[in-house]
C-alpha cells in the first residue's frame, strides 16, 4: 500500500493524470452533447481515430498545430454530419449507425495513411504541442506543475467543459437542447426545431470527440499509429453515464479515471508490478469503466428521449 | 357559411379550402373557416373526423397539400409552428407537450428567446408567469417541475405557454378530457377571461354539453368534410350529435344488472408508488359476477395501480387479492390469464398489441404456451391462423387477412382484435382500461354492448375510464379513484356528475379514510 | 421532411432499394480506387477474381466466411431480440479458449465425443461471457452495448496473459501462442485434399437450426415479441427478462463456436490474431441479411469475399487493403437505409 502512497504524493502523477484526462473530456464533452439532445453516438471510437489521424495527417504536412486541431474536428463534424443524417431525420438505429460511423471512420484513417505512407515500418514524428506554463500559478509547489504546466490544448479541455456547462444550464440554447433530450414533442410545440438542433448537437458534439482524438496525436504523443485510440471512445460513453449527463460531474469522472490509469502504470512498475500481470493492470481501465456504469445505474438522470427517434408526421 | 352576428367585427383567422391526405386517407377535404375577435367557436367532430389534423395544420406541425392559412389578414407560410407562434397562435394539445424533468418556467420559456442569447432571464420569465397567473386565473408554482405537478396544473402551464407569447388566438384541443367537472368549470372561466380581453379561441370536443356551454358557434366535422355550422343558440346537442355521426345516434340502453357471487376481492391491498403514478393505499373492492363495477377518476390517482394489480403486473405490497374466495399466492400475467381475467389494456398500440406482428401473432400473444397453439415448444401456426380468422369474423375486425401486419389497422379494429383475444377464452373476470379512447362512434357503441354482453353472461367488469359520461352510462356500481384511495361505491343513479366530480378532486375521502 | 409509413410495400421497392444499396457500395468503392491511383475496373476485378475467381480463392473465401456465419447468427439471434450484443469477439475467444483447453489435455476421449464435448463446452463459455452483461441490463438496466464492448478488451488482454503465461507454448520461440491442439481434438476436412473444414458445415447446420428455432419454437416466437415490444411482450405474460437470458445463452453460444471452429479447424491452437475482428464484422453480416438466420449464410460469403478479395488485389494494385472494411462499413450504412426506405416514404413537410 505504501507505494500507492508514494506515487499519490508525487507532482508528475497528478501531471500525467490531468493529461491523461485532457482527451477523455473533450470526447466525453462531445458524447454528453449529443445525448442530451437524445441522441446516442456510437460512432465516438472511430470519430477519435479519425480526429487523431486527420489532426496529425495535418501537421505533418506543414499546418500549424492548431490548424490541425481545426482540421480534426472538421474531420469529426463531417462523420457527424453523416451520423446525425441517418439516426435524426431517418430516425435509424442509433446503435447500428454509431458502429457503422465507427468503422468507417476508423477504416477511413487506416486506409488513407496506408495510402500515404505506403512503405513505412516506425510512424513518422511531428513537433507536437509543447507545455505552456502558466507564469506564477506553475510556480505554486506540486499544484503548479500538476495544473499549470501542461500543453495548451489541456487548459482548452477545461474551459470547454465550463463553457458547455454554462451554455446548457445558462442559455435558451442550452435549455431548447435538453428539452429536446428530454421531450422532443415539447420542442416543436414551442416552434423549435427537433431536428436542426439534435443534427447540430450530434455534428457539434462529433467535432469535439475528434479533438479529443487528435489531443492524443498532437499532444500527448507525436504520431499516428493503429490502434492508438483502443476504446477510449466507448470508455468516454461510460463516463457520461457516471458523470449522470452533467458536465463537471463528467469532468470529474475523467480525472478519476485518468488518476487510476495514471496509477496503474506506475504500479506496474512497483513491487506489485512484479507478481501481477502487466495484463491485470491494462484491464482496470475497462474493468472501472463497467463498475462505473454498474454503481450509476440506479441513480442517473437519463435524458427522457435518449434513442428515441423524433417524426413530426407520425400519427 | 358566415354567422349571423360577426359580420361587423374582425375576423382574425381564416382557413381557406384546406386539403391533408395522409397516404389513401382524406383527412381534410376543402375545409375554410373564420374565426372572429373576441368569439369562441367549437369544433366538433367524431374521432378521427379530422379535427386535430386541421389545427395542425394551422399551427404549423403538417403541410397541407393545398389551401391556405390568414392570421390577422396575412398569409401563414406552411409547416412553421415558429411562424405561427409568432402570429400570435397559441396551441394547448391534446397531449401534453411539456419536458417533465424542467420546471414550469423553463418549459413555458422554451424557445420564446433567440438560441444564441447569454442567459434566460429567469427572474423577468416568473414575473411575467405570476401577473399571467393572476389574471387569467390559472394558479401554478413557476419553480416545480412539471413532473410534480397534476394533470390539471399541467393544463394550466399548457396554457399559459401560449398566454405567455401573448398569443391572440388559442386552439385547445379536447382540452376537458383529463379534467374533473369541476376543473373544466374553471378553465372554462379562464376562457372567458380570455375573451373578454379580445383572445379567441377555437375549442375541440366531442362532449356536446360543453360546447353547448361555452362556445358561440359550432362547426361540425365529419369525415375531413365540414358539414355544418350553426350558431350555438340556435341548435341543439341532439342535432350536433346526428351531424356528428351522420345519422340517428345509436342508442345503448343496458338492461338491469343481476349481480351473483364476488368473482375478485381486493382486501385493503396497498401496493408501491410508482415513479409518477401513486400507488394504491388500503384499497378494498369487490367485482361480482353480472355486474360492471365503474372506476373514476382524473388520470394518474392510482388507475395504473390499480390495473396492473389486476392484470398481474404487480403484487400487492400489503394486503391480499382474493380469485373466487381463494386468496391468491403467485400472481403474474400469466397467473392473471389463466385464471380467466381478460385484460384490455389503457394502450392498445403500446402494450395491446406488437405493431410489427400479424394478426395472427397478435391473437395468440397471451396463450402462445398452450395447446393448441403449441406442443412442447413447439409452435402450431394452423391453430392460430385459425383462431384469428375465428376472432376477424366473430368480432368484426376489418382487415386484409390474417396475416396482414397489425399496424395498418385502424384504432377501433385493433381494440376489436383485442377483445376477441381476450374474451374468447370466456374469462370471469374483465379489466377493461380505458376500452374506447379515441374510438369512432361505431366502434365504441361495438364495445360496449360486448361488454355488457359479457356481464350479462355472468363475468365481472371492472371499467376504468377518464371519461365520466362513459362510466356512468355503463357501470351499475361506481367508485372515484383519488391519489391512490377508493371511495365507497355508489349504485347507479345515486351520483351525478357533479357529486362525482367531488370526490374526483379529493372531497369526501377525509371522512371515508 | 417526414417519414410516412408505406402499408404495402411492393416487390420492386423490396428488391430495388437493396440492390441499388449494394451499387451504390460498389460505385463508392470505384471512387475510393480512383483515389488510390487505381483503375476502378480492374480493382474490381481483381476482388472478384482473388474472392472466387480459382478454386483456391473459393475455398479461402469459405473458410474466412465460416467464422463469420458464427459471428453473424450470434448477433442476429441477439438483435431480434433487441439485445445489443457487441460482445461477440469477447464470447468468440472465450470458446476458443475452452477448445484449447480440452484439445490440448489429454482427455482420452476419441475423436467425435471429443469434438461433442468441446464444442459444448466452448458453447457455454461464450454463454457465460454474455450472461453478467445481460444480467446487469435486467437486473439494474446498465446498456449492454458498452458492458459488451468493454469485456472484448478484457477479454483479449486476458487471451493475451494466457498466452504469456498458463497456456504459452513452450515451443513458440517468443511467439505468443498456445500449444497446438491433439490431433484428435482437431475439426478434420470435409473432402481430403481440399482446404475446408467441419467447421463450416457445423456452421450451415447451425444457421438452420436457429431459423427452424425462430419460426417455429415458442422461443423463437418470444424473442422476437421481446425485440419488436417488450412491453407488450410482458404485459401478456412473455418472461421477458427469461427470453433475454436464454437469447443469451444461444447468441454466446454462437460466437463461441466461431472460435471453436478456427482453433479446432483451422489453426491448431490459440494466438492474439486468432480473429481480425471477426466478432464485429459478424454486426454487418447480420445486418446484410436482414437478421434472417438463412440469409446470414450468403451474407457471410459475401463479406468473406471482400476480405479474401481485397486482401488479393492489395497485393497486385496500389489499393491498400482496409478498402474492405470501408466498403462494408459504407455497404451497412446504405443497407439500413435502404431498409428503411422500403417501409417508410420521404416527403415533404
Amino acid at each position: 500500500m505504501s507505494e500507492i502512497f508514494d506515487i499519490l504524493l508525487t507532482a508528475s502523477f497528478w501531471a500525467a493524470t490531468i493529461r491523461i484526462a485532457s482527451p477523455l473530456i473533450f470526447a466525453t464533452l462531445g458524447e454528453l452533447i449529443c445525448e442530451r439532445a437524445g441522441v446516442l453516438n456510437l460512432g465516438i471510437e472511430g470519430i477519435m481515430v479519425i480526429g487523431a489521424f486527420t489532426g496529425w495527417v495535418a501537421v505533418y504536412m506543414g499546418a500549424p498545430l492548431w490548424w490541425g486541431v481545426m482540421a480534426a474536428m472538421t474531420a469529426g463534424m463531417v462523420f457527424g454530419l453523416l451520423h446525425a443524417t441517418l439516426t435524426v431525420p431517418f430516425g435509424l438505429s442509433q446503435h447500428v449507425v454509431g458502429l457503422g460511423v465507427t468503422l468507417l471512420a476508423t477504416s477511413t484513417s487506416y486506409f488513407t495513411y496506408r495510402l500515404m505512407l505506403p512503405e513505412v515500418t516506425s510512424p513518422p514524428k511531428i513537433e507536437p504541442f509543447q507545455p505552456l506554463p502558466i507564469p506564477g500559478l506553475s510556480e505554486i509547489p506540486l499544484l503548479g506543475e500538476a495544473l499549470f504546466s501542461q500543453t495548451a490544448l489541456t487548459y482548452a479541455a477545461f474551459v470547454l467543459a465550463l463553457v458547455v456547462a454554462l451554455v446548457l444550464y445558462r442559455t435558451p440554447l442550452g435549455l431548447a437542447l435538453r428539452a429536446v433530450g428530454e421531450n422532443p414533442a415539447a420542442a416543436a410545440a414551442q416552434g423549435l426545431s427537433v431536428t436542426g438542433l439534435r443534427m447540430g448537437a450530434v455534428i457539434v458534439g462529433s467535432g469535439l470527440m475528434a479533438v479529443g482524438g487528435s489531443f492524443l496525436t498532437l499532444s500527448a504523443f507525436s504520431s499516428f499509429f493503429f490502434e492508438m485510440v483502443n476504446g477510449r471512445g466507448w470508455i468516454c460513453i461510460a463516463l457520461v453515464v457516471f458523470g449522470a449527463w452533467r458536465p463537471g460531474k463528467a469532468v470529474l469522472g475523467a480525472i478519476l479515471f485518468a488518476a487510476f490509469d495514471a496509477l496503474q502504470v506506475r504500479l506496474q512498475q512497483t513491487g506489485i508490478g512484479a507478481i501481477v500481470p502487466y495484463q491485470v493492470f491494462l484491464m482496470l481501465p475497462f474493468i472501472l469503466s463497467i463498475l462505473a456504469l454498474v454503481i450509476m445505474s440506479r441513480r442517473a438522470e437519463v435524458p427522457a428521449a435518449l434513442m428515441q427517434p423524433f417524426n413530426k408526421g407520425e400519427r | 357559411m358566415t354567422g349571423t352576428t360577426k359580420e361587423a367585427r374582425d375576423i382574425v383567422l381564416r382557413l381557406d379550402g384546406i386539403t391533408k391526405r395522409f397516404g389513401p386517407l382524406v383527412a381534410n377535404d376543402a375545409i375554410s373557416l373564420t374565426l372572429a375577435r373576441g368569439e369562441i367557436i367549437a369544433l366538433l367532430g367524431e374521432n378521427g373526423a379530422g379535427k386535430t389534423t386541421l389545427m395542425n395544420i394551422l399551427f404549423g406541425h403538417y403541410t397541407a397539400d393545398a389551401g391556405q392559412v390568414e392570421v390577422f389578414g396575412k398569409l401563414l407560410p406552411p409547416g412553421q409552428p415558429r411562424a405561427a407562434l409568432a402570429a400570435g397562435v397559441g396551441m394547448v394539445h391534446q397531449h401534453f407537450t411539456l419536458a417533465d424533468h424542467l420546471t414550469v418556467t423553463e418549459n413555458i420559456l422554451l424557445g420564446t428567446q433567440p438560441l444564441w442569447q447569454l442567459g434566460l432571464g429567469l427572474g423577468a420569465a416568473r414575473d411575467k408567469i405570476a401577473r399571467l397567473s393572476a389574471d387569467f386565473g390559472l394558479a401554478v408554482h413557476p419553480d416545480a417541475k412539471v413532473s410534480a405537478l397534476s394533470v390539471g396544473e399541467r393544463q394550466r402551464v399548457e396554457i399559459l405557454k401560449a398566454l405567455y407569447r401573448d398569443a391572440r388566438i388559442l386552439i385547445l384541443d379536447e382540452p376537458t378530457a383529463v379534467l374533473t367537472p369541476q376543473e373544466t368549470d374553471a378553465l372554462f372561466e379562464t376562457l372567458k377571461k380570455a375573451v373578454a380581453r379580445g383572445l379567441s379561441i377555437v375549442f375541440i370536443s366531442h362532449k356536446l354539453h360543453e360546447v353547448m356551454a361555452v362556445a358561440d358557434r359550432c362547426l361540425v366535422l365529419r369525415h375531413g368534410k365540414l358539414v355544418a355550422e350553426r350558431d350555438t343558440h340556435q341548435t341543439s346537442g341532439a342535432e350536433l350529435a346526428a351531424l356528428m355521426v351522420g345519422g340517428a345516434v345509436p342508442e345503448l340502453s343496458p338492461s338491469t344488472a343481476k349481480p351473483g357471487a364476488p368473482l375478485l376481492m381486493l382486501n385493503r391491498v396497498t401496493t408501491p408508488d410508482a415513479e409518477a403514478a401513486p400507488g394504491l393505499k388500503d384499497v378494498t373492492l369487490t367485482l361480482r359476477a353480472g355486474e360492471i363495477t365503474g372506476l373514476a377518476g382524473v388520470s394518474g390517482n392510482g388507475q395504473a395501480a390499480l390495473s396492473d394489480l389486476i392484470g398481474g403486473l404487480i403484487r400487492p405490497q400489503s394486503g391480499t387479492l382474493e380469485l373466487a374466495g381463494a386468496t391468491v399466492a403467485a400472481w403474474s400475467a400469466h397467473d392473471a390469464i389463466l385464471a380467466g381475467i381478460a385484460r384490455i389494456p389503457e394502450d392498445r398500440h403500446k402494450t395491446g398489441t406488437i405493431a410489427d406482428f400479424s394478426l395472427t401473432e397478435n391473437a395468440i400473444l397471451e396463450r402462445y404456451r398452450e395447446a393448441p397453439f403449441s406442443r412442447k415448444g413447439w409452435m402450431n401456426w394452423g391453430a392460430a391462423e385459425g383462431f384469428a380468422r375465428d376472432i376477424i369474423q366473430t368480432y368484426d375486425v376489418r382487415c386484409p387477412g390474417p396475416d396482414a401486419r397489425i399496424r395498418l389497422l385502424s384504432g377501433g379494429n385493433m381494440q376489436k382484435l383485442i377483445l376477441g383475444r381476450v374474451l374468447e377464452p370466456g374469462p370471469k373476470v374483465i379489466l377493461a382500461n380505458q376500452p374506447v379512447r379515441g374510438l369512432d362512434i361505431g366502434a365504441i357503441t361495438f364495445i360496449h354492448s360486448r361488454l355488457i354482453a359479457a356481464r350479462d353472461a355472468g363475468a365481472a367488469v371492472l371499467l376504468i375510464s377518464e371519461d365520466l359520461d362513459e362510466v356512468l352510462k355503463l357501470s351499475d356500481v361506481v367508485h372515484v379513484i383519488y391519489e391512490g384511495r377508493l371511495s365507497p361505491g355508489f349504485a347507479r343513479g345515486s351520483m351525478g356528475p357533479a357529486d362525482l366530480g367531488l370526490w374526483m378532486a379529493g372531497q369526501g375521502f377525509d371522512h371515508a379514510a | 421532411m417526414r417519414l410516412e409509413p408505406i402499408a404495402n410495400p411492393s416487390l420492386a421497392r423490396r428488391i430495388g432499394l437493396p440492390v441499388l444499396a449494394l451499387a451504390m457500395t460498389v460505385i463508392c468503392g470505384s471512387l475510393l480506387a480512383l483515389t488510390a491511383g487505381a483503375d476502378p475496373f480492374d480493382t474490381l476485378r481483381l476482388i472478384v477474381v482473388g474472392a472466387v475467381g480459382s478454386k483456391f480463392a473459393l475455398l479461402e473465401t469459405l473458410n474466412r466466411a465460416t467464422p463469420l456465419i458464427f459471428t453473424g447468427l450470434a448477433v442476429a439471434v441477439a438483435f431480434r431480440a433487441r439485445l445489443w450484443n457487441i460482445g461477440a469477439e469477447a464470447q468468440l475467444y472465450a470458446g476458443a479458449i475452452v477448445t484449447v483447453l480440452i484439445g490440448t489435455g489429454a482427455t482420452g476421449l476419441p475423436p467425435l465425443p471429443l469434438l461433442l464435448v468441446t464444442g459444448i463446452a466452448a458453447m457455454f463459455a461464450g454463454a457465460a461471457v454474455l450472461i453478467p452483461p445481460v444480467l446487469l441490463k435486467t437486473r439494474l438496466g446498465v446498456d449492454e452495448v458498452v458492458t459488451t464492448l468493454l469485456i472484448n478488451f478484457i477479454m483479449l488482454l486476458f487471451v493475451s496473459y494466457l498466452l504469456e503465461g498458463p497456456m504459452k507454448d513452450p515451443a513458440g520461440m517468443g511467439w505468443p501462442k498456445s500449444t497446438a491442439l491433439a490431433k484428435e481434438a482437431r475439426l478434420p476436412r470435409i473432402v481430403d485434399g481440399l482446404r475446408l473444414h467441419w467447421g463450416f458445415a457445423l456452421a450451415i447446420l447451425s444457421a438452420i437450426s436457429v431459423w427452424v428455432i425462430q419460426t417455429r419454437t415458442t422461443l423463437g416466437y418470444e424473442i422476437r415479441a421481446v425485440g419488436l415490444n417488450a412491453k407488450a411482450a410482458k404485459f401478456a405474460g412473455i418472461p421477458v427478462n427469461g427470453v433475454l437470458v436464454k437469447t443469451a445463452l444461444l447468441s454466446g453460444g454462437l460466437a463461441a463456436l466461431a472460435g471453436y471452429s478456427e482453433v479446432a479447424g483451422l489453426k491448431g491452437h490459440l494466438s492474439l490474431d486468432l480473429s481480425p475482428g471477426f466478432g464485429y464484422t459478424g454486426i454487418i453480416v447480420a445486418m446484410l441479411a436482414l437478421l434472417n438466420p438463412l440469409g446470414v449464410i450468403p451474407s457471410a460469403i459475401f463479406v468473406a469475399g471482400i476480405f479474401v478479395g481485397a486482401n488479393s488485389m492489395s497485393r497486385a494494385a496500389s489499393v491498400p487493403t482496409y478498402i474492405a472494411d470501408m466498403l462494408l462499413a459504407i455497404a451497412l450504412l446504405f443497407m439500413v437505409l435502404a431498409i428503411l426506405l422500403t417501409r417508410y416514404r420521404v416527403k415533404r413537410g
